[in-house]
C-alpha cells in the first residue's frame, strides 16, 4: 500500500500562557476586534472601580457650576443640577454593566436551555416549546415591562429577570435552529452509536458547535439590554433617579437641555454608542478565533 | 441459512423498519413506508458481508437497525447470541462497544471542535477506558499507526487533514474499542477513486489483522466485488439475492442483480459499445405502495402472470439464495 503523508512543519516555540498566545493572535488577526477589547475591558474597569474613579459624588450638587461646558475641573461638564457628568457617567457604566451582563448572561443561558432541549429532544417537545415561545413572542414587550414592574416596582433585579426573560425566549429560537443543524451531523450520530449519554453529545458536541452563535447572540443582546434599560428609564420604569444611569441621563437632563449643554446628551450617547459597538466587534473576533477551522486565516 | 448459530456474530431475522408518516394538524400517523420488509441474513465471523442496490432501497436503514440506532418495528437482531432487538439505551451500552460505524461522509463525520486525538479517543472516554492521560495517548498512538496516520498528527484538527486521512480518523475511531463488527456506510463512496483504493485496501488489511467482521453498505459494485465474502441484493426494502461474492459476480440468478451488473459499464470502449444492454426500464416504484405480488415485477424483464399476485421468498438456488419465481420447483 503506497501512502502519501503529509509531514506537519514542526511547530514553532510555545512557550507563553495560552491565554497570552489567544489575545496575541487576535490583536494580529483581528485588531478590530481587539480595540474594541480593549475599549470594553476599560469601561468594564470603570465599572468596577467607578466609586474609587469618580472626582466628585455622583449626587454633589454645586450650584455655582451649573450647565458649565467640559472643562478640565469638570472634564465632561455640569448638569442642571452643576453634578458633575463624569462622575455620573462612571457611575452609569457601572449600574449597564451590571444590567447588562446579568440580563444578557440570563438571556443567554435561558436560550441555551430551551433552544438545546426543543432542537435537540425534537418531536412533541420541541413542538410545544416552539409554540410556547410563538405565544411568548406575540406579547408586546414594552406592555409586558410595564405590567410587570408597576406590579413589583422598578429595580435592578426586576429589570435583569424581565429583560432575561424576554430576550432569551425569543432568542432560544436562533439557538434551536443552530443546535437541529448541529444535530443532523454524522459525528453527532457517532457518538450514540458508540453509546454516548445525552448529556455528554450535549456538552461536547453540540454546545461547542451552537457557540458562535451563541456568542453572537449574548454580544448582541448585552447592547440589546443596555438600551432597552435606557429606554425603560426614559418611560420612569427604569432604576429610580437620583442614580444615573446612561438612559435616564439621555433622555432626562440630555433630551431637556440639550441646546444649552449638548454635551449632557452626548457624554451618555457617546458612551452607549461605544460600548455596544465595541462589545459587537469583540464577540464577532471572539466568534471567529475561537474555531479551529479560521486559525491562521483572516 | 442452516449454519451453526456459533459461526454467526450476527443474524436478522426478518426484521422489518416502518416509518411512520405522519400528516394533519396534530401530526397523527396517518400511514407507514416499509423501508426495510423482512430482510434476513446471518454475518459470520470474520467475514465481510456487504448490502448493495440501488439509493432508497433500504440497505443503510437495515445497518442503522443493526446497531440499535433505529427502531425496529418487527424481527429479531441478534448479536454475539444475545437477542439485543428490545434492549434499551443503558442495556445497550456494553454491546455497542462490540459494534462500531464508519461512515460515509469524511467531513461531517468528525467534530470540526476537535482534536483528532480526541476524536478517536472519543470511544475510549465515552467508555471510561483510558485510565489515564498516558494510557490514552498511548492508544491514540498505537490506533493512527494502525490505520497508517502520523502519531504526531493527534494535536490537529480533522480540516487539515484530506478526505482519505479523514476518513483513516472516522476507521481509528471505530477502532478504538477493539469492536468485533464494523458496519461501513458506503465507507469511500465520497472519496477520490484514487484513494478509494488505498481506503479498502486498509479495510481488508485490518480484518485480516484483527478478524473484523464487516457490514458493508455500498452501491459501487467495482468495490463490492474486492472486498466482499458474500454480498446481498436489496430491492425495495428486501433482500433479492444472497450469495458469494463469485457465485454472485459471475452466475446472477435474479433479474434484478442481473440488470444491476449489466449497467457496471467495461472500461475498454470496443467491448462496451458492442455487449448487449439489458436495462431495466421504469422507475423505482414508490416503498409505499409496493407493488402486489413481486416488487420487482413492473420493471422485470422476465415478468409471468404469476408475478404479478404471489411474493416469492428466498429459496436456495444452488448456493444461493434468491427469492424470484424463475426458479420455483
Amino acid at each position: 500500500m503506497s501512502e502519501v503523508i503529509y509531514t506537519p512543519p514542526a511547530a514553532g516555540p510555545t512557550q507563553r500562557s495560552p491565554i497570552v498566545a489567544f489575545n496575541l493572535r487576535m490583536f494580529r488577526e483581528k485588531p478590530l476586534g481587539a480595540i474594541g477589547g480593549v475599549i470594553f475591558f476599560v469601561f468594564l474597569f470603570c465599572g468596577v472601580f467607578a466609586d474609587v474613579l469618580a472626582p466628585y459624588g455622583v449626587n454633589e450638587t454645586d450650584m455655582f457650576h451649573r450647565l458649565e461646558s467640559p472643562s478640565l475641573d469638570f472634564p465632561m461638564g455640569t448638569d442642571h443640577l452643576g453634578r458633575d457628568v463624569l462622575s455620573r457617567i462612571l457611575i452609569g457604566a457601572q449600574l449597564s454593566m451590571i444590567v447588562g451582563f446579568l440580563a444578557a448572561g440570563l438571556a443567554t443561558v435561558i436560550s441555551i436551555v430551551l433552544g438545546i432541549v426543543s432542537g435537540y429532544v425534537g418531536g412533541k417537545t420541541d413542538m410545544l416549546i416552539q409554540r410556547f415561545v410563538d405565544a411568548w413572542m406575540t406579547f408586546p414587550d414594552l406592555v409586558l415591562l410595564i405590567v410587570v414592574i408597576s406590579i413589583v416596582g422598578p429595580g435592578i433585579p426586576q429589570i435583569v429577570i424581565i429583560l432575561g426573560l424576554l430576550y432569551g425566549i425569543a432568542g432560544s429560537r436562533i439557538v434551536r435552529g443552530a443546535v437541529v443543524s448541529v444535530r443532523e451531523n454524522m459525528y453527532t450520530h457517532a457518538a450514540q452509536s458508540m453509546g454516548a449519554r445525552t448529556l455528554y453529545i450535549l456538552w461536547h458536541h453540540i454546545l461547542p458547535n451552537v457557540m458562535p452563535v451563541v456568542i453572537v447572540l449574548f454580544t448582541t443582546r448585552v447592547g440589546a439590554v443596555i438600551l432597552a434599560e435606557a429606554g425603560l428609564s426614559f418611560l420612569g420604569l427604569g432604576i429610580p433617579p437620583p442614580t444615573p444611569t446612561w438612559g435616564s441621563m439621555l433622555s432626562g437632563t440630555g433630551r431637556t437641555y440639550m441646546y444649552l449643554g449638548p454635551w449632557l446628551a452626548l457624554a451618555p450617547g457617546l458612551c452607549l454608542t461605544i460600548v455596544v459597538y465595541a462589545i459587537n466587534v469583540y464577540g464577532d473576533a471572539l466568534r471567529d478565533l475561537l474555531d479551529p477551522r479560521m486559525r491562521g486565516s483572516r | 441459512m442452516s449454519e451453526q448459530e456459533g459461526d454467526n456474530l450476527v443474524s436478522v431475522r426478518n426484521l422489518k423498519v416502518h416509518f411512520p408518516v405522519t400528516g394533519g394538524v396534530l401530526q397523527r400517523t396517518i400511514g407507514h413506508v416499509p423501508a426495510v420488509n423482512g430482510v434476513s441474513f446471518d454475518l459470520k465471523r470474520g467475514e465481510t458481508f456487504s448490502l448493495v442496490g440501488e439509493s432508497g432501497c433500504g440497505k443503510s436503514t437495515t445497518a442503522l437497525a443493526v446497531l440499535r440506532m433505529q427502531p425496529v418495528t418487527d424481527g429479531q437482531i441478534i448479536f454475539n447470541g444475545v437477542d439485543v432487538t428490545h434492549f434499551n439505551a443503558r442495556q445497550m451500552r456494553p454491546i455497542r462497544r462490540g459494534m462500531q460505524m464508519v461512515y460515509q461522509d469524511p467531513f461531517g463525520s468528525l467534530n470540526p471542535r476537535m482534536k483528532v486525538a480526541d476524536i478517536i479517543g472519543e470511544p475510549l472516554k465515552v467508555h471510561h477506558l483510558a485510565a489515564d492521560r498516558k494510557v490514552f495517548r498511548a492508544r491514540i498512538r498505537e490506533l493512527m499507526d494502525l490505520v497508517g496516520l502520523l502519531p504526531d498528527m493527534a494535536d490537529r484538527y480533522p480540516h487539515e487533514f484530506s478526505g482519505g486521512q479523514r476518513q483513516r480518523i472516522g476507521i481509528a475511531r471505530a477502532l478504538a474499542l477493539d469492536p468485533e463488527l464494523i458496519i461501513c456506510d458506503e465507507p469511500v463512496s465520497a472519496l477520490d477513486v484514487s484513494i478509494q483504493a488505498q481506503v479498502v485496501n486498509l479495510l481488508m488489511d485490518l480484518q485480516a489483522r484483527l478478524g473484523l467482521t464487516y457490514l458493508f453498505i455500498a452501491h459501487d459494485l467495482s468495490v463490492v466485488r474486492h472486498i466482499s465474502h458474500r454480498v446481498g441484493v436489496m430491492y425495495l426494502g428486501q433482500l433479492v439475492e444472497v450469495s458469494s461474492r463469485d457465485e454472485l459476480f459471475n452466475s446472477p440468478k435474479h433479474p434484478y442483480t442481473r440488470a444491476l451488473l449489466d449497467a457496471v459499464p467495461v472500461a475498454n470502449p470496443e467491448i462496451e459499445a458492442r455487449r448487449p444492454h439489458k436495462l431495466i426500464t421504469g422507475e423505482v416504484p414508490s416503498v409505499r405502495n409496493p407493488p402486489p405480488g413481486c416488487p420487482f415485477h413492473p420493471r422485470c424483464p422476465d415478468a409471468k402472470s404469476m408475478c404479478r399476485q404471489i411474493k416469492p421468498v428466498l429459496q436456495a438456488v444452488g448456493t444461493a439464495s434468491v427469492s424470484c419465481h424463475l426458479y420455483d420447483p
